[in-house]
């Protein structure tokens, strides 16, 4: 089952490496979500609190705006039969799971990179409990955009329906991590951020579970 | 039909005396409520509140299990139970929306502050209008059952984080939050018998109200497909012979 979701994995990256339509579109969609904001900001010094939430709005709308390709662009190729019939739906999901893990990393490294170069308040004051922030963040955010882009794949309307579906099931991740990049920039200890940090843990853990149990119904629909 | 009779009693009983009984000091009479520090005469809104809230949680609950057992049986009068529980959830979404947001004037002095708590029945809200958005959005019946049904699975699996666990961590204004050292957890110390009695006689009925209003959706739905099966049997006969 790993070789077969490895495969799969490949398969994606060669297939967008081909094209680089994705990355190309996500990189371009990153610059002009963060240029739209630094020019709605001009010369005002912004809180913390407030980068750490506009750094988040970015994250998410990146995500809503890249993640739904894995399963939608197999519907629109028609490929998704052939999927069916060469893998299991474990297979099919830890493949794509593992392609949008790796999408997500690359971009929201890219949206901290520039973060970092263009926003004053956004110091890093407790940097380890930035990493595991983001490490966790991430999983939690690829989880949940896989299968609801599962869902959106199967359902009439792409587009507009992702974030929608998205948001909810999101937003207690989104919330505890904007909480966690304040205690980053006011340097808050390890030990007093451990609750929220588990929050996110837990999150992760109880979204794949649930992914891998749902995931048979949507795929055989 | 005792039981409607009963219910009529028990919703006229709990409105008019959540209304009307008087809070005092020192409750001495039956039918007197505590002066509760921080709330007062703002404190009778959990007669009418709280169980919107509750039943909003519960109808939630209810299309869940029903999302489950669609999954597993494939039957889909399942899915129409789940659809009708998911109707009136949101109606009562919205009413414990409106209701906490008049008392949120009245208590803290705006309509909306974020709380963790307005925080939470917000992403209920859109939880449930996200659930109809896609419904709407498929067409075939086993399909929009089965992927309406997981979304209510994984949705439901987030909201002890809403419920339960961010109102705990956040600071808030909220009556039982985990900073409120005036009124809270007003449940279970500063409420005395007589209020407690007749928040739970209100608890009961607004449940046994929802699940009336439930079973009557819930009928009305297959009675109205059965006329449209028997208009089409009817409609065909005329054109084909």
């Amino acid at each position: 089952m790993i070789t077969k979701s490895y495969s799969l994995f490949l398969k994606d990256i060669k297939s967008e490496l081909r094209t680089r339509y994705a990355i190309n579109a996500l990189v371009m969609f990153i610059l002009v979500a963060i240029s739209v904001i630094l020019f709605s900001i001009g010369n005002e010094k912004i809180q913390p609190e407030l980068t750490a939430g506009l750094y988040w709005v970015v994250i998410f709308f990146s995500a809503m705006s890249g993640l739904s390709r894995a399963f939608v662009s197999e519907e629109e190729k028609g490929t998704t039969l052939t999927l069916q019939l060469i893998a299991s739906p474990d297979t099919i999901f830890s493949g794509k799971l593992l392609f949008n893990l790796i999408l997500t990393f690359f971009i929201n490294v890219i949206i901290t990179l520039i973060y970092a170069a263009f926003f004053e308040g956004f110091v890093i004051n407790n940097f380890v409990l930035f990493l595991v922030t983001f490490i966790f963040g991430n999983i939690g955010l690829a989880i949940s955009s896989t299968i609801i882009a599962s869902i959106i794949a199967k359902a009439g309307s792409k587009g507009t329906l992702y974030p929608v579906l998205s948001f909810p099931v999101l937003l207690p991740l989104i919330l505890t991590c904007v909480q966690l990049t304040i205690f980053c920039f006011d340097g808050t200890s390890f030990a007093n951020a451990l609750y929220e940090l588990a929050i996110v843990v837990s999150y992760d853990g109880i979204m794949i579970t649930v992914s891998y149990l749902l995931f048979d119904f949507i795929w055989k629909e | 039909m005792y039981w409607k009779i009963f219910l009529f009693v028990l919703m006229a009983f709990v409105s008019i005396a959540g209304i009307t009984f008087p809070i005092v000091d020192k409750p001495s009479v039956w039918y007197e409520f505590p002066f509760i520090p921080g709330l007062g005469e703002n404190a009778k809104i959990i007669f009418f509140h709280v169980p919107t809230a509750w039943l909003t949680v519960i109808a939630f609950l209810m299309s869940c299990i029903y999302g489950f057992r669609y999954l597993k049986n494939k039957n889909l009068n399942d899915d129409v139970k789940a659809y009708v529980a998911n109707q009136l959830g949101i109606i009562f979404c919205i009413l414990a929306t409106v209701t906490g947001a008049v008392w949120a004037k009245f208590a803290w002095g705006a309509f909306w502050s974020w709380d963790p708590r307005q925080t939470s029945i917000f992403a209920l809200l859109l939880i449930y209008g996200a659930w109809f958005a896609l419904r709407s959005s498929i067409e075939s019946e086993e399909k929009r059952a089965t992927l309406s049904s997981v979304y209510s699975i994984i949705a439901f699996v987030t909201v002890p984080f809403f419920i339960f666990i961010m109102p705990r961590i956040m600071t808030g204004l909220h009556p039982g939050s985990a900073d409120d050292e005036t009124s809270g957890p007003i449940v279970n110390f500063k409420m005395n018998e007589n209020m407690l009695l007749i928040f739970f006689l209100s608890l009961i009925a607004f449940t046994i109200l929802y699940f009336w209003m439930w079973n009557i959706g819930y009928k009305s739905i297959l009675i109205k497909e059965k006329l449209q099966k028997n208009i089409e049997v009817v409609r065909d006969s005329i054109f084909n012979g």
